[in-house]
């Protein structure tokens, strides 16, 4: 242990403040990458996943409007 | 080789292999920046000549050589995408992109944080400094690339060739400090033959050297994993998966 007490630790020789801004920055940047990183898998899940709601209301309203076209062709015969 | 490579580059079988080789980074990425970083921090010795404002040395040279490790693997990425086409290794170059430009500015955040009490300046125009600056805005360019064309073949088409172009930068940065008389120090762990520099600081580097390194290998897991799956959104398999994970 290079330092006998906590605040000796914290002022790392007056070197303190940027040695802190250093390990400071370091964690924020790569948290910040890692949160983004795991949200993106949830994030694109839900986007393919509403992509397909989307397509699947277009195909039942697309066979809905065909059956209707059906029996319309089928009272006018 | 092929024979064996073959099946890695099928999107589902990568998609799975991704998923069971992040636990092991993740441990071992912590296991090692933990002892490595309190190591760092409390027990290896102050430098004789810059006291304890060495410290930042333990985070400033894994970020900075990782910056130009990521470059050159996504370089190498970008070449088999654009000469045999294969797909994946775009999904890859893309997902590598982020964490190369994250570490290139940690690199230039510690070295400035480390310059101002050593050299008396925040930044200085001089070769190192400048040509790490530039790797950043050549990792901004590959990034706003990957993401400026709908067509994402297209996208890591342009984004490779501009990945590319960019190498010539990695040997300026290498030898900028042999090259052009600069401010930044000559190197300390990479020379030929034996490192000048004392046991008590080597191993530290080391153990952060190493845990940097695996925390890379969990990021671009994470990110190759959502490339993957924004890419062959319209696959049976991915369809199959997505239904699994929103019920």
């Amino acid at each position: 242990m290079q330092f006998t007490h906590f605040s000796d630790f914290i002022s790392m020789g007056g070197y303190g403040f940027y040695v802190w801004l250093s390990f400071g920055a370091t964690a924020l940047l790569l948290t910040l990458l890692v949160i983004d990183s795991k949200a993106g898998h949830k994030r694109i899940i839900n986007h393919i996943a509403q992509h397909k709601r989307r397509e699947d209301k277009l195909r039942k309203s697309r066979e809905q409007r065909k059956k209707a076209a059906k029996t319309d062709d089928s009272a006018a015969g | 080789m092929w024979k064996w490579l073959h099946p890695y580059a099928n999107p589902e079988v990568s998609y799975h292999l991704t998923n069971k080789l992040l636990p092991w980074f993740s441990y071992l990425a912590a296991i090692f920046l933990s002892i490595g970083l309190v190591w760092a921090l409390l027990f290896a010795p102050a430098d004789y000549q810059q006291g304890d404002s060495f410290r930042i040395f333990y985070v400033h040279v894994p970020a900075a050589s990782l910056s130009m490790g990521i470059y050159v693997s996504m370089a190498i990425a970008a070449f088999s995408s654009l000469v045999w086409q294969v797909r994946l290794a775009d999904a890859s170059a893309a997902a590598m992109a982020p964490v190369g430009a994250a570490f290139t500015a940690i690199a230039l955040i510690t070295g400035s944080a480390w310059g101002k009490p050593m050299w008396g300046t925040w930044w200085i125009w001089d070769a190192r400094l400048t040509s790490e600056l530039i790797l950043l805005f050549l990792y901004l360019g590959v990034i706003a690339l990957h993401s400026a064309f709908e067509d994402k073949n297209l996208a890591g088409k342009a984004a490779g060739i501009l990945t590319l172009v960019g190498v010539i930068n990695i040997p300026i940065i290498k030898y900028s400090v042999e090259w052009w008389n600069t401010l930044h120090q000559g190197s300390t762990v990479s020379k030929l033959g034996k490192p000048s520099m004392s046991l008590d600081m080597l191993w530290p580097f080391i153990f952060c050297f190493i845990g940097f390194s695996l925390l890379v290998g969990v990021i671009i897991c994470l990110r190759f994993r959502n490339e993957i799956l924004a890419r062959n959104s319209i696959r049976p398999w991915v369809r199959e998966l997505v239904e699994q994970k929103t019920q």
